[in-house]
């Protein structure tokens, strides 16, 4: 099924529920990707009615606020604001925690304000609303969570993603850190885009360390970027076949192997 | 008037001056700061002081500190109407001036005190094992070494002293009652001293007594006295600061980074979304970010003297725990540290602090200049080993912001300086010439058509 975008929308002459917000890691990254569309069978096997910006989406400017380039940010921002205003977006959701803080927390300064939502709380919310089956593909796998920081301790949801987790009926271990208490997987603030500073560990490292002690083999994460690192540190210690990483909507799919 | 009574005013007269001009200090150096508006919403404000300074909430997640801490201060507030008690004495003296008129209370009251006391005794000597034989990791990073060692050793010791004074002045009062119920009005049984002061002193004579009475009263208000000119210097100060400092608490949610309102209404401008208001930035770039004390907010200050040094911050910091350099609490040291010299010198009034194009100008803020800054203090190799994760922010049990001041001074960095990391620059391009943090060949909505062969 294609996935229409809100150029084509308005064309027709309609709005959509919900604008997708995809992101660059969920454009571009070959991992992430799959996460955009596992999600996006998610929502059109729940109905839903929902766009993306296509080519006129661009980076919400999360990193480079963080690495400290305003200019960029505003620039980035004010250019997303002028298109969602354009279609009157009202609903966005997206699979990345980063573009949704930006989204929901930064873009009100600036002239943007939209209902934002994590796809962890729409898929909740679909599954309870029965729009999403879940399958038995995950029962009683060992699986464990890691709260991605600007999910979690930025905007507070640790409920979501295991609300989401309980129906898989899966063997759920929780790491001694986690929620409010978890550990960074390394990413944030545009660490992502340049070499660690000097140290003894990375900081993926440490965090599949504390995975592997719950002995899982399904981390449920819920950030492309988390993805990226906990894969990268999975690797780097040859446990890449032991253990995998999964975003929440790819756990559904596989669930149903939809 | 008894010679100790002149005595007593006199020291107290000494002492408060003291506090009133070193507390003055540290007040100005915080009004150094940026000017940012943190008003409103006082509901909701006075539930944070209640929730987190007073109930100490956020302590509790660690709960055998937070036990021990909260023995510590509630016997700190208690001890406090004593103390009233003290000053009443001292000044006119009385001795026990509320013990016959508030009878069965006072019993009471001193009862609560004497088993708070005994209760802080026992946490001040754990707090000085866990700080010296069991030496909990968070009190050994490297900015720990040298004088914040010393002053969270020297704190302890001060709390013992006072309540060995306390214990000392109550013991001995006790058996004088006995001795002489004209000058020591009666206190009532009491919990620690009616047992502690009999196995101690019993069989002194009472001028032993009576000395050993006054020196516990000395004792514990000299130590008041000692406390109240040392804080000013010392990271005991969060006793008064916490307060404060969570009140102003700012609303914006911890997702938001400030805006730079200079910077939006600049690129609206350069994008003709405004009007062009004929405001533009000039030849000369202006300074965005923080370079040094006087651009960070005062908020930020008074942060940096809040801070007790505890260290929950860095002990849950990836960047610190994986070896980086980067220390959240060393972040707000480096910045207390660097307003107390910015403040000594501004205080100093010496023209050699002045700004060469100010030359000839008195000193004052506007103009200072002693050729260093926070960069002195903070590198840039900590600023940029932040995941801005959060944990920090998380962790503070004063609601203490270091991730503020880090982006901040990232600003400068990068903004004034045009500095920063090299590995960023490709990202920075991609996301300026083609929407993305990474340079990509594809068009971004490319992923739709591997929807149907997936």
């Amino acid at each position: 099924m294609a996935v229409r975008t809100m150029a084509e929308f308005v064309a027709a002459g309609e709005q959509p529920e919900y604008l997708f917000w995809v992101g660059c890691a969920g454009s571009y990254d070959a991992r992430a990707k799959k996460v955009t569309i596992a999600f996006t069978k998610l929502l059109q096997e729940a109905g839903m009615s929902f766009a993306i910006l296509g080519n006129e989406e661009s980076c919400t400017g999360d990193a480079a606020r963080r690495a400290g380039n305003e200019f960029l940010f505003q620039m980035s921002a004010l250019q997303n604001i002028e298109v969602l205003n354009g279609y009157e977006v009202q609903k966005i959701v997206t699979a990345c925690p980063h573009c949704f803080n930006t989204l929901k927390n930064e873009y009100p300064a600036l002239g943007g304000d939209y209902e934002v939502i994590h796809h962890t709380q729409l898929i909740d919310q679909l599954i309870s609303e029965g729009k999403i089956r879940i399958g038995k593909g995950m029962e009683s796998k060992k699986l464990t969570i890691h709260d991605s920081c600007y999910l979690g301790r930025v905007n507070g949801e640790y409920i979501a993603p295991r609300s989401v987790i309980d129906h898989l009926q899966a063997d759920v271990e929780e790491m001694a850190a986690s929620r409010s208490r978890g550990l960074c997987c390394g990413a944030g603030g545009a660490q992502m885009f340049k070499e660690d500073e000097p140290g003894d560990q990375r900081v993926n490292s440490a965090r599949i360390d504390q995975i592997l002690e719950t002995g899982a083999s399904v981390v449920a994460a819920n950030c492309p970027f988390c993805i990226t690192m906990l894969m990268d540190g999975l690797k780097a210690k040859e446990k890449q076949d032991e253990v995998m990483v999964l975003d929440i909507s790819e756990l559904i799919v596989q669930s149903n192997d939809l | 008037m008894a010679i100790s009574q002149i005595i007593f005013i006199l020291i107290s007269l000494v002492v408060f001056s003291l506090a009133f001009v070193q507390f003055g200090f540290v007040i100005r150096n915080i009004r150094l700061g940026r000017p940012e508006k943190i008003v409103g919403h006082t509901g909701w404000r006075w539930k944070n002081v209640l929730l987190v300074a007073f109930g100490q909430k956020k302590m509790f997640k660690r709960w055998i500190p937070a036990i021990f801490h909260f023995f510590i201060y509630t016997a700190f507030l208690l001890t406090q109407i004593e103390l009233i008690e003290i000053l009443i004495d001292g000044a006119g003296g009385y001795h026990r001036f509320f013990a016959d008129k508030m009878g069965g209370f006072y019993t009471f009251l001193i009862n609560f005190i004497e088993i708070l006391s005994v209760l802080a005794f026992v946490a001040t000597v754990i707090f000085l094992w866990r700080r010296n034989v069991l030496k909990v990791p968070r009190f050994f990073n490297a900015e720990m070494k040298g004088w914040p060692q010393l002053d969270g050793n020297l704190i302890l010791i001060g709390e013992l002293l006072l309540i060995i004074g306390i214990f000392s002045m109550n013991g001995a009062d006790v058996l004088l009652q006995q001795i002489d119920p004209a000058n020591y009005p009666d206190t009532g049984t009491l919990a620690i001293s009616s047992w502690l002061g009999p196995s101690l002193f019993e069989g002194l004579d009472s001028n032993f007594l009576h000395i050993i009475e006054r020196g516990g009263w000395w004792l514990h208000i000299m130590v008041v006295f000692g406390f109240l000119t040392y804080l000013p210097h010392s990271k005991h100060l969060h006793i008064f600061f916490a307060f404060p400092n969570v009140y102003f608490t700012r609303r914006r949610s911890r997702g938001e980074m400030e805006n730079m309102p200079e910077i939006m209404n600049e690129v609206k401008s350069m994008m003709g979304l405004v009007e062009d208001t004929g405001a533009e930035m000039g030849e000369d770039i202006p300074q965005f970010g923080a370079k040094d004390v006087f651009d960070l907010s005062w908020k930020t200050l008074l942060e940096s003297y809040t801070c007790t040094e505890c260290g929950r911050c860095t002990s849950v910091c990836p960047a610190n725990t994986t070896g980086k350099k980067l220390s959240p609490r060393k972040v707000m040291m480096d910045i207390r540290d660097r307003l107390d010299e910015v403040g000594k010198n501004l205080k100093s009034g010496k023209p050699e602090f002045v700004s060469q194009d100010s030359t000839g100008a008195k000193l004052s803020a506007q103009n200072y200049d002693d050729g260093k800054s926070l960069f002195d203090y903070i590198s840039s190799e900590e600023l940029y080993a932040c995941t801005t994760c959060n944990a920090c922010v998380e962790s503070c049990p004063v609601l203490i912001n270091p991730l503020e001041p880090i982006l901040a001074m990232r600003r400068y960095d990068i903004l004034t300086n045009s500095a920063g990391p090299g590995d960023w620059l490709p990202m920075f391009n991609s996301v300026e010439n083609s929407g993305s943090v990474w340079q990509m060949p594809d068009e971004r909505a490319a992923w739709t058509k591997e929807l149907d062969t997936d």
